[in-house]
């Protein structure tokens, strides 16, 4: 196998490791492709959050590029009326059960959904999905950090962070179909869970799903005294 | 869900039995939830855990996995059960409703057992007998055109039942106490 293999993404020559997932490729380069669940390091991506469509040249369909391995040759379109209409669409059914209070919310400014509403134009508030109002307890039991589902967008990234690098397993996808949550054993809060607090769930969050604790004001200094 | 006395040592016997059997693996993991919910006709929280243990995956992913497709329960199977169809016909003529009265005369949810172990709730798709819609299924006895007051009336006679059960029993149990 060669070194490195050549691919076309946008007019722009690239060369690429054998073996990379096209997704990475195009970021490495500074080509934007939007995606949520997409994990580096994992061998087979989930592919579930649809955001990641590209057009290849003699592929007669979209495919998401973080399940596509480059090949030497390749020809990708990043954007075309095809891709657009299917990012559109998923885009908006994940925004349709998600809470839009982005003024209340800790990741505002910093969220992943935020930024490809930005580049890919689409508008967060849309009315062609009915919104989906339901009610979520807020799990603030952990000291550090809280977890609103609410904003959970299910990327699975602190499914991810929980088994792959914390090694613990007190997170898991639980329910099926519109009613999927990331939940714990028996749904109990994240504190009486086997959870480690090690907040690494908190790092891989790209919304504002799982969020830092506001430091209180005394701490420190009212303890000393 | 309360354990019965006597129900802890039942589980802990009933899934060792079934992984002295198993070859440990993650790909196990639906069979042996099958087996273990043959046995104890439900999947209690501390089998799952016990499972989980096994078979050495997390048992968020047995839990998950448990919630995630129909066959598995997490409640006991009531001594009544009732079954309510929500199959397209069914729910075109108010079979949501009939499941309503049913939750609100049981005190349970839909998926639930009441805490007596005496009745237990579910929904089904289609049972055939459409024209009866809304149909129910009480204990493999099909009622048809279930109505808010039909339900009043089934749950009547399930507690008739009851009530007459009790009885009879009592007399023998006093006797038992006794010697």
């Amino acid at each position: 196998m060669s070194e490195y293999v050549t691919v076309k993404i946008d007019g722009q020559e690239i060369k690429a490791k054998p073996g990379e997932k096209l997704l990475w490729v195009a970021l490495d380069n500074d080509i934007y492709i939007p995606h949520l669940c997409g994990i580096r390091s994992e061998e087979r991506s989930n592919a579930s959050c649809r955001l990641c469509f590209v057009e290849i040249e003699g592929i007669p369909r979209p495919v998401t590029s973080c399940t596509k391995t480059v090949e030497d040759g390749m020809v990708v379109i990043t954007r075309s009326e095809r891709v657009d209409r299917l990012v559109k669409t998923a885009f908006e059914l994940i925004l349709s059960d998600h809470n839009l209070k982005c003024r209340e919310c800790p990741a505002n400014r910093n969220c992943v959904l935020q930024v490809i509403a930005k580049k890919r134009k689409i508008k967060l508030r849309h009315d062609r999905f009915k919104p989906i109002a339901r009610e979520y307890e807020l799990d603030d039991s952990p000291a550090g950090f809280a977890f609103d589902r609410s904003r959970c967008v299910l990327c699975g990234q602190c499914i991810w962070a929980d088994r792959e690098e914390a090694k613990v397993g007190a997170i898991g996808f639980t329910k099926r179909g519109i009613n999927r949550v990331v939940t714990t054993f028996k749904d109990l809060p994240l504190a009486e869970s086997i959870c480690t607090q090690c907040m690494l769930c908190v790092e891989a969050c790209p919304v504002g799903a799982l969020f830092y604790k506001k430091k209180e004001p005394h701490t420190a200094t009212a303890d000393k005294s | 869900m309360q354990l019965l006395e006597g129900e802890k040592e039942q589980i802990l016997a009933s899934v060792d039995e079934v992984l002295k059997n198993s070859s440990k693996l993650r790909e196990d993991l639906i069979p042996t939830l099958q087996k273990v919910q043959a046995k104890l006709g439900y999947l209690p929280a501390l089998a799952m855990e016990k499972i989980a243990e096994g078979l050495n995956v997390p048992a968020a992913d047995v839990y998950g996995l448990v919630t995630f497709y129909n066959q598995f329960r997490l409640n006991p199977p009531g001594k009544h059960q009732v079954k309510v169809c929500l199959g397209t016909a069914c729910y075109m003529v108010g079979g949501d409703i009939t499941l309503e009265s049913f939750e609100r005369r049981m005190e349970i949810r839909e998926g639930e057992t009441s805490l007596d172990r005496l009745y237990s709730l579910e929904r089904v798709a289609c049972v055939g007998c459409c024209t009866m819609a809304p149909v129910v299924v009480v204990d493999e006895e099909v009622e048809g055109k279930v109505t808010p007051t039909r339900v009043d009336g089934i749950m009547l006679a399930l507690q008739d039942e009851e009530k007459k059960s009790v009885t009879e029993q009592e007399p023998n149990q006093g006797r038992g106490e006794d010697s």
